[in-house]
């Protein structure tokens, strides 16, 4: 028995290792990027062939963005880090795995593309939901992620929380804004993909918040007779950071490659690729070429009303946090 | 049995000490306000108390079904006989997608539920759910062996002596029953309890409402709070080590009860 | 009626290692064919229940299991079949697909290799010495049984991980456990681990040390007389073992989704597969490895039952 299945283990182990390329690079994402870095490994392959003669393959993981993160920190040898918000990539750099100023070496916080929240409603929106106050009435049931662990729900709810606290004027109001929006949610999903899983494919809830690439997705996917896209007036720039995993690239010795693949992003070939995906591009020449593609909306930053993700990562996610307290009462 | 005792230790003693080690570097405190802070006892009391549920209904629906299978005679009872396994065999995932798609409320059962205002999956009745598809081959599987070993003697004794089937069915057979209906049922107990592929799809994950301790220990753990994930997790052990324990001590029970051949 | 006194102590001699043995799903135990025959003999007026009665509880327990048991496996295939079969062939051939079956497979081999091996002499030890300290052996080969897979997963990660107890060292030494094929073999051990010593402990010690001991006062080595006296007498069980074993690792998931990384085509088993393709909106992709997995359940089922059957012949032989 254990000879005959020797020569199958070597035989497989062989068959995995068969089709290696001149360099592997590990991509560690959260969860809506799947098709975005499909794309864009495709297309960055090819332009560093033609550049290098080198071939380079692309191993793709995704999954909440905390998760991820998690991951990385426990030893995924992961060459870059594309994740849904700067705090997780902060804490991957406090474990020494990412230079703590990985947010300067790049351009634009080292976000090459940016996002928003918005909400997907069923066909017709027949509980007519066109802003953040709709959320909160009595009836409409409200699907978002967990913020503990995914990184496009921390975005939801600073989204909310941003919008009442420009509108009413405090933070206490703000507060009971969000809690009263919490209160209006069923399912609390551990990423954003199964938050719009729960909403599209199993039917539950009027209106899913979502990143806009996200809600633009499951259109396409699901149809535009099935789901309608609602850009509230005002909602937050949602700004995804990539980085160099340094502790692991130089390990392996692809820091050359790992930079010039984030580098990639900056060019009119990259930008072009995230826009045709639906998120929105920093370079002004393609992102006027797109302005159709996306709403007008008013966008905030989370150093505008939160003072940064230090912060409102403390203040409001951190264990007995905000969040933590609105979900006691 | 050296290599045996190294082999236990690299795979399952090392593994499990760890996970005690870790433990201890909280302080009693810390390590109560964790296992007392509201979402863990309210996970802890969604895994238990609806493992303790599901359990119960695998007992009275595996005690039907292993009489159906062992006294009556009808047809594709041997198909069904082979397909109660089929919740052991199959991979949880699988079972996980499987009964969210039945579940939801487009689903073939989800769909005629929801009409009636019932929803099933996404709601604590969806874990309930799973947790008795995950269930139901642990009683079945205990009890039957016993129920068809049984001494028909002693039921026809029974009834010659005048009791009534009612009577003996209750008086007589499922007393010498019990210690494997018991088994089962601490098998199927301590499966639900830990239970995870086939729950997270159709459990809403809503924290305090249906939220399984396993998963809040993934989440912990994706939240970068190992000392919470391993509290969690200690106390999930202590628990499987108990019901072990009970199974080991109802079987020599049972031992007792039957007499040697 | 004679046949089933000549079948009694093969079901006693059943029921006493299940009785032995704690866990019995890994006890060789159903007994198909006294089943069959046991009723329709016995007086039927003493040992049955009005008619009535029987056909509630024999629609009762046909209802339960359709509903919990077979519509959900009726749902995967329908799901997976639902796009048409060229969608379903598709499906399956994509590299990614392609590559989960392959991990798959390897991870299969690997701990059910290890834990054949292990298994054997776990048992052996068990059941044919006595020794201080068996019954929490006993214990701790069960324990996996009844542990949570996410804590099988999550020891591994505190083991392993970069900032687990062995973390640093491995990082120095570059050795990579976690998030690759080792970590995936190890946490996937340790869930399967009780399958083979289960089936075999107590076959082992129903069978005793007198032939054994025959061989070895012949003449014969260890060796010799593990090859030639004790693994003959074995083989179905041991069969049975393996085969359970085999389900269990293929099929596993929570386990590996905490240690897997989920790196795409290259730590993604079929189960993880399944849950990353559902989240794709590929419903029919995810469903068709899915079917692929139910398959492999039927299939393990079908030579479940055939070996049940062989185990019982075996016992019969022996018996008398």
């Amino acid at each position: 028995m254990i000879r005959r299945m020797l020569p199958l283990v070597a035989g497989l182990l062989w068959a995995s290792s068969a089709f290696a390329a001149d360099v592997s690079l590990l991509n560690v994402s959260y969860d809506p990027t799947r098709e975005l870095y499909v794309d864009f490994n495709k297309a960055f392959a090819a332009a560093y062939q033609k550049e290098t003669g080198k071939s380079v393959e692309i191993k793709q993981s995704h999954g909440g963005s905390g998760s991820q993160a998690r991951a990385v920190i426990d030893g995924l040898q992961a060459d870059v880090v594309t994740l849904a918000l700067a705090y997780d990539i902060d804490a991957v750099a406090g474990k020494g795995l990412v230079a703590a100023d990985w947010q300067k070496r790049l351009p634009l916080n080292a976000s090459p593309y940016t996002s928003t929240i918005v909400f997907l409603v069923r066909k017709g929106n027949p509980k007519g939901i066109k802003d953040w106050d709709d959320l909160i009435k009595p009836g409409v049931s409200v699907i978002t992620p967990n913020p503990k662990t995914s990184g496009g729900a921390r975005w939801n709810y600073l989204a909310a929380w941003g919008y009442a606290q420009k509108k009413y004027g405090s933070a206490d109001k703000a507060r009971k804004f969000v809690a009263d929006l919490f209160q209006n949610v069923p399912v609390l999903d551990t990423g954003a993909r199964g938050s719009t899983v729960t909403f599209v494919e199993r039917g539950v809830g009027d209106v899913l918040l979502a990143w806009e690439n996200e809600a633009f997705l499951a259109q396409r996917e699901f149809g535009k007779d099935k789901f309608e896209i609602v850009a509230p007036p005002q909602s937050i720039l949602a700004e995804p950071p990539v980085a160099v995993v340094d502790a692991v690239a130089d390990k392996k010795g692809t820091r050359a490659v790992a930079e010039a693949y984030l580098k990639y992003w900056y060019t009119k070939e990259g930008q072009e690729i995230a826009a045709r995906n639906s998120y929105r591009p920093r370079d002004p020449e393609i992102a006027r070429e797109y302005e159709k593609s996306f709403a007008k909306v008013e966008l905030f930053t989370i150093d505008d009303v939160f003072g940064g993700w230090t912060k409102a990562q403390k203040e409001h996610f951190a264990e007995g946090g905000i969040f933590d307290q609105i979900y006691k009462n | 049995m050296g290599l045996t005792l190294t082999w236990l230790s690299v795979i399952i003693l090392i593994p499990l000490a760890g996970l005690f080690l870790k433990t201890f570097e909280l302080s009693f405190e810390q390590f109560w306000g964790i296992i007392t802070s509201r979402r863990t006892l309210n996970a802890l009391k969604i895994s238990f108390g609806l493992s303790f549920a599901a359990a119960c209904v695998n007992l009275v629906m595996g005690t039907i079904i292993v009489w159906a299978l062992v006294r009556y005679r009808f047809p594709g009872r041997r198909l069904f006989d082979a397909i109660v396994d089929i919740p052991f065999a199959l991979p949880t995932a699988v079972a996980g997608v499987a009964l969210t798609q039945l579940f939801a409320q487009k689903g073939w059962l989800g769909a005629p539920l929801a009409e009636l205002g019932i929803k099933v999956a996404f709601t604590p009745i969806g874990i309930f759910i799973a947790m008795v598809f995950i269930g139901i081959p642990f009683v079945v599987r205990t009890v039957q062996p016993v129920l068809i070993d049984l001494d028909p003697e002693i039921e026809e004794a029974a009834a010659s002596l005048g009791a009534n089937r009612w009577h003996t069915v209750f008086r007589v057979i499922l007393p010498s029953l019990i210690p494997a209906l018991l088994t089962g049922f601490a098998l199927a107990f301590a499966r639900a309890i830990g239970e995870y592929g086939s729950v997270i799809f159709i459990a809403g994950n809503l924290p305090n409402v249906s939220e399984i301790a396993p998963l809040l220990i993934v989440i912990r753990l994706s939240e970068f709070r190992y000392a919470d994930a391993t509290a969690i997790a200690v106390v999930m052990l202590l628990a499987s080590f108990l019901i072990i324990f009970v199974i080991n001590r109802l079987q020599r029970w049972a031992q007792t009860r039957i007499p040697a051949h | 009626m004679s046949m089933q006194s000549g079948l009694a102590p093969s079901t006693s001699q059943l029921q006493a290692y299940a009785a032995a043995t704690d866990v019995s799903v890994a006890v060789p135990a159903p007994l198909l064919e006294v089943a069959r025959i046991q009723p329709v003999t016995a007086p039927r007026d003493l040992r049955t229940e009005p008619g009535p009665i029987r056909f509630i509880i024999i629609t009762l327990a046909i209802a339960f299991l359709s509903i919990f048991v077979v519509l959900p496996l009726v749902v995967v295939f329908a799901s997976a079949f639902s796009k048409g079969i060229m969608a379903y062939f598709a499906a399956l051939a994509e590299p990614e697909a392609m590559a989960a079956i392959k991990l798959t497979l390897l991870i299969a081999a690997i701990s059910v290799t290890l834990n054949l091996v292990f298994g054997v002499i776990a048992a052996w030890a068990i059941s044919k010495f006595e020794f201080t300290g068996k019954t929490f052996l006993i214990t701790l080969i069960d324990l996996p049984f009844s542990v949570s897979p996410v804590i099988s997963g999550l020891v591994f990660v505190l083991l392993f991980g970069a900032q687990g107890f062995f973390g640093p060292w491995l990082q120095a030494h570059n050795v990579h456990i976690l998030f690759a094929v080792p970590g995936i073999a190890l946490a996937t051990i340790f869930v399967t681990f009780p399958f083979v010593a289960r089936a075999l402990i107590p076959l082992m010690q129903e069978q005793g040390t007198q032939e054994e001991e025959a061989a070895i006062s012949l003449g014969a080595s260890g060796l010799q007389t593990f090859f030639r006296i004790t693994l003959p007498n074995i083989k179905w069980g041991l069969l049975y073992g393996v085969l359970l074993c085999n389900a269990r690792a293929m099929g596993e998931f929570g386990a590996v989704s905490v240690v897997s990384g989920h790196i795409r085509g290259e730590t993604n088993t079929m189960p993880l597969l399944v849950e990353i393709l559902y989240n794709e909106y590929q419903f029919v992709a995810s469903f068709a490895i899915a079917s692929l997995l139910a398959m492999l359940a039927l299939i393990t089922l079908v030579m479940k039952t055939i070996l049940e059957r062989r185990l019982d012949e075996a016992e019969v032989s022996d018996g008398d």
